[in-house]
């Protein structure tokens, strides 16, 4: 463990390297790339959800003038090469056939086609003159048809993986099945006092990232390639591209542009390999950029899912056993996070027996994506539902009961290992202390408590830090800044080397100009790269140390180190203490240049709770509602820049509002998307939400120098549950179905009010 | 390929001209709804005809008779013009209601008429105000009340060559009041479930002598609502008359299923809506009677 630290400039808010660029316009995003010769490219979508390819003429699409190249699924090669993602990884077989259809499209906007031309105009033009001919199938339009009697298969060689269930074998839509237990949970629940089943369902989900994919990508003869583009993994984007397109990754260097937003959206390919192979076959740069519509249909939202829980207790509130059945859409190939639900839903609560079971079931729906905790807001949602459920039924103070089952430090976590040091009970007893929790109510207002948990990763960060001849410093890592990072990064090379952190300037390197880093995600950035940050910083400093031993020609081991500046040892003659500055104005004659470096593999996080109130108000006659107050509590381990974090929990936070009150994938029966927009896929605008209060805790994670743990992805966890715990006490109504929205809200108040239920 | 003219005239004998002479034209106020139909591919003019330059649609007068809005005019201007909303409280709101604050610059009463959105805020609110739409075109210029622009959705009785130039809306009554309401989800950005608009004068012993009421959203077209008229006229706007009100403006409503609400839904909250406006309408024409 490391020993507190006072910091200089860790956990200060200095303002963000990135954004004067940003308010003026001047940062450079996705679609802001513009190439010599450059083309555009148009993709050609299915307009059905399940369909076969019959056949696709292109022939009246090239003859129109200013089209280079009309590309479909047969000139991307078939691959079997996998990526690895953490533990999980990217079957780009599946990536291929998503990004360009070969034989069947699997859901309304499938790419089957893309054009390029010399304008955009024409390009749609050519693209309209594309002949497909389909045979048009029967869509599975939800896990309740994806499971039943005689369901049209997406997949004939589909089979299920994982844990056998009672419907192995035969063509199926289920790709996976895993199962999660300990203990025994039939005498578990022969123990309980009480025991509250529910089953609950939840709608797919956008993350509604502001800034739409884009690309541009050149192709030269040598077969050397470049592909700017908006994404949170560059490294990802280079390995997909050369597999989908046929390239030898050494070839392909990836330029991430700003990103507007990606939450997890931003990781796999959609447009990058048709640019490519546009541009290869064109011999020209070839630019793509999707509109809000086809961000919607075809790219990677979060799963629909249905999940049933069942709790059962002892009068006195400790929850004795847990079963729980989860089925999560995968969309139109297997890998829904379904494996992540079940293993998070009962993180927070020491439970001795319990028995989970996780599909995963292929739809005619986009491939969903990662999406901010990828898989734990669903599982969230119905877990502390039932929870709320429990303290209402045993008339306990529902922080109270999370705080007698709540795991701790040594306990073992369901889904394995044992937890180190966490801040379940700290941020609970924060909650409890809040003046929020006792705050009273209006007329038709309830008050809804729930808490979340995630993983948070580690995996592999590069870093350098080169130091300018002035004391100035560089800081190049690989991750894509959605979150901030740059300016965490900064101020932790500040800290190290004790310098000014506006004398750090903060960047994101290409794939040839970085040392390999996996993905912005799993709230992973501050914390393993942010540790690759420190060490560049320690290497450069041991180097100024070792330049000053040179100086004053000492042992390297007898210079100190102190507030910026490298120390004589006592009773060196002439010698006084050297700052950055001093030490790197003499680079040259004592060695050359400094650059520190540092890459590492973190096998392990630190995994994270956090802890809402909701407060919520329902107009009773229109079954409207609005969220009136919220405060999240989260254990962060070390707040960097405390404004980031606190934006970070607001983000998630606003995020598990829309999802919990409005935002949902609405299909037509024939499984064609109706709301492929901001207007009817209603996301929050700013003036729906209360200035969301947050209070931020710090267990220091003992894997990180500072103590970080991650911190973007928990925030969204625990709001569709703190949300429909809020309208269970305004209405006496116990929501198990999202989102909340207005008619279904006003439904089941006029379906209580006509059946007298028990309050 | 795409070619697309953009004109700009000084007067209205002028963009008639010009709408006259091109029957693929369409005309440009705030562009809000026909850019954005231009850029899904929905629409595809052959001419953008920009009537904003034209002085006498971007003005509001108010005078003896009433207010003339030309039919241009931003919204923006409209909710910051006092007399305007003193006068027409329930309009005024309507109007700011739509969209954003950058819409609010742009977006025009003229333009969401012609938009013909059976949803568009505006409808409702000039209903009950009695208002009409001066329409110019070749033959010379001929009003219609706001009731009876909109036909069908996106469909106005707007002929070849005709341009929406100016609503007209006679001064209110002495005790007169109005509102408008909507239902979205959200608090903005979003497009009206249901609305309701509702205008009431009261005698001097606060018995509602004349009201008018109008739904939103709730069928192909905004519908004036007789029969709830009919339920406010005579009483005192207790809680009685308004929810007989509330019943007829559901019985009116002819909504539709779809992605923004259930027909149950929508006929439910045009109820609610209806008398909630009235009373607020009620409110402030006792308002004026107290303040004369």
């Amino acid at each position: 463990m490391t020993a507190p630290r006072d910091f200089k400039y860790v956990g200060t808010r200095p303002i963000r390297h990135d954004g004067v660029d940003k308010v003026t316009g001047r940062a450079s995003y996705g679609a802001d790339a513009a190439w010599p010769g450059m083309l555009h490219g148009f993709v050609l979508r299915s307009p059905h959800a399940h369909a076969r390819i019959v056949s696709i003429d292109t022939g009246a699409a090239e003859a129109v003038p200013g089209v280079h190249a009309v590309i479909t699924g047969k000139d991307l090669p078939e691959t079997t090469a996998t990526i690895a993602l953490g533990e999980a990884a990217i079957d780009l077989r599946d990536i291929g056939d998503n990004v360009l259809a070969k034989t069947k499209t699997l859901y309304h906007g499938h790419a089957v086609a893309a054009v390029a031309a010399t304008t955009i105009d024409i390009a749609r033009e050519a693209a309209a003159a594309i002949e497909v001919v389909y045979d048009v199938l029967e869509p599975v339009t939800g896990i309740d048809r994806a499971l039943g009697a005689g369901a049209p298969i997406l997949h004939p060689a589909l089979v299920t993986k994982g844990a056998a269930g009672p419907d192995a074998g035969g063509p199926t839509n289920i790709a996976s099945r895993m199962e999660l237990k300990r203990g025994d949970v039939d005498a578990g629940f022969a123990e309980a006092d009480l025991v509250v089943e529910r089953e609950f369902r939840t709608p797919m989900v956008h993350q509604g990232y502001i800034e739409p994919h884009a690309c541009i990508a050149r192709c030269g003869e040598d077969g050397r390639a470049v592909v700017w583009c908006t994404t949170q993994g560059p490294f990802v984007v280079r390995d997909a591209c050369a597999a989908i397109v046929g390239l030898d990754p050494a070839n392909v260097k990836v330029v991430p542009s700003e990103i507007g937003g990606g939450f997890g959206g931003k990781i796999v390919v959609y447009l990058e390999p048709l640019a490519l192979a546009l541009a290869r076959k064109a011999r020209r740069p070839v630019k793509i950029v999707m509109g809000r519509d086809d961000v919607f249909r075809a790219t990677g939202p979060t799963s629909g899912s249905k999940v049933r829980v069942k709790l059962g207790a002892k009068r006195d509130g400790t929850i004795v056993a847990a079963s729980a059945s989860l089925w999560y859409e995968a969309g139109a190939y297997a890998g829904s996070p379904v494996g992540a639900g079940a293993m998070c839903m009962l993180a927070a609560y020491k439970v001795p027996n319990f028995f989970i079971e996780a599909y995963d079931v292929v739809v005619n729906k986009p491939k969903v994506a990662a999406y901010r905790a990828p898989g734990s807001p669903i599982a969230a949602f119905a877990v502390e539902s039932v929870v709320d459920e429990i303290a209402r039924e045993l008339k306990i103070d529902p922080i109270e009961l999370r705080l007698m089952n709540a795991n701790a430090e040594g306990d073992r976590a369901p889904y394995g290992p044992k937890y180190g040091p966490i801040g379940l009970a700290q941020i609970l007893e924060a909650a409890r202390a809040h003046p929020h929790w006792r705050a009273p109510l209006g007329a038709n207002q309830g008050r809804g408590f729930a808490v979340g948990f995630w993983f948070n990763a580690g995996m592999n960060s590069s870093a350098t830090v080169t130091l300018n001849s002035d004391g100035s410093a560089a800081v190049v890592t690989g991750n894509p800044d959605i979150g901030g990072t740059r300016a965490a990064q900064a101020m932790m090379a500040a800290e190290e080397l004790g310098i000014p952190v506006e004398r750090v300037r903060s960047n994101v390197g290409d794939t040839d100009g970085s040392g390999f880093t996996d993905v912005t995600g799993g709230s992973r950035v501050c914390y393993a790269t942010g540790m690759a940050v420190i060490r560049a910083a320690e290497d450069a400093r041991e180097q100024l140390r070792a330049r000053a031993a040179t100086i004053w020609n000492v042992s390297k081991d007898a210079v100190g180190w102190e507030n910026g500046r490298a120390i004589p040892p006592a009773g060196t003659e002439k010698a006084s203490p050297m700052t950055v500055a001093e030490l790197t104005a003499k680079m040259t004659q004592t060695g050359g240049p400094i650059v520190g470096r540092a890459s590492l593999y973190a096998p392990m996080a630190g995994p994270a709770f956090g802890a809402h109130i909701c407060d919520l108000e329902v107009d009773p006659e229109t079954g409207r509602s609005r969220i009136v107050r919220y405060t999240a509590f989260q254990d962060v381990g070390k707040a960097v820049h405390p404004s980031y974090v606190e934006g970070q929990m607001q983000g998630g936070v606003a995020q598990g509002i829309g999802w919990a009150l409005n935002e949902e994938y609405i299909y037509s029966a024939d499984g064609v998307m109706e709301n492929a927009g901001f207007l009817d896929y209603r996301m929050p605008v700013a003036s729906d939400l209360p200035m969301i209060e947050t209070v931020i805790v710090e267990v220091a994670n003992p894997l990180h120098p500072y103590g970080v743990r991650g911190v973007g992805e928990v925030p969204i966890v625990p709001p569709l549950a703190a949300v429909a715990n809020a309208m269970r006490d305004a209405t006496g109504i116990r929501f198990t179905e999202l989102p909340l929205s207005p008619p279904r809200v006003l439904e089941a108040i006029e379906a209580a009010a006509a059946v007298p239920v028990e309050a | 390929m795409v070619a697309i003219r953009y004109e700009t005239p000084r007067s209205v004998s002028e963009a008639v001209r010009l709408m006259a002479a091109d029957p693929g034209a369409r005309v440009l106020a705030g562009g809000t709804d026909l850019l954005v139909q231009f850029r899904t591919g929905v629409r595809q003019p052959s001419a953008f005809v920009d009537i904003k330059r034209i002085p006498e649609l971007m003005s509001i007068a108010i005078d003896a008779h009433g207010l003339r809005l030309g039919a241009a005019t931003p919204a923006a201007v409209i909710g910051e013009h006092a007399e305007l909303r003193r006068l027409w409280p329930g309009l005024a709101e309507s109007v700011r209601l739509i969209g954003s604050t950058q819409i609010q610059g742009r977006g025009s009463v003229g333009g969401n008429l012609c938009n013909a959105s059976p949803a568009a805020d505006t409808t409702c609110a000039l209903i009950v105000n009695r208002a009409e739409c001066v329409i110019a075109g070749p033959n010379g210029e001929r009003t219609v009340p706001v009731e009876a622009f909109s036909i069908a959705p996106g469909r106005t009785v707007l002929q070849p060559g005709e341009l929406l130039v100016a609503i007209r809306v006679p001064r209110p009554a002495a005790r007169t009041s109005d509102a408008y309401l909507r239902l979205i989800p959200r608090t903005e950005m979003d497009i009206a479930v249901a609305g309701a608009a509702a205008s009431v004068t009261l005698d001097a012993a606060g018995l509602c002598t004349t009201a008018r009421v109008a739904i939103g959203a709730v069928a192909p077209t905004a519908l004036r609502v007789p029969a709830a008229e009919q339920a406010l006229v005579g009483s005192r706007l207790d809680e009685a008359s308004l929810k007989r009100a509330a019943d007829a403006a559901s019985a009116a409503a002819r909504p539709i299923d779809d992605k923004r609400g259930t027909t149950a839904y929508r006929r439910t909250v045009a109820g609610v809506l209806t008398r909630r406006a009235a009373a607020i309408a009620a409110a402030r024409a006792r308002e004026q009677g107290s303040h004369p």
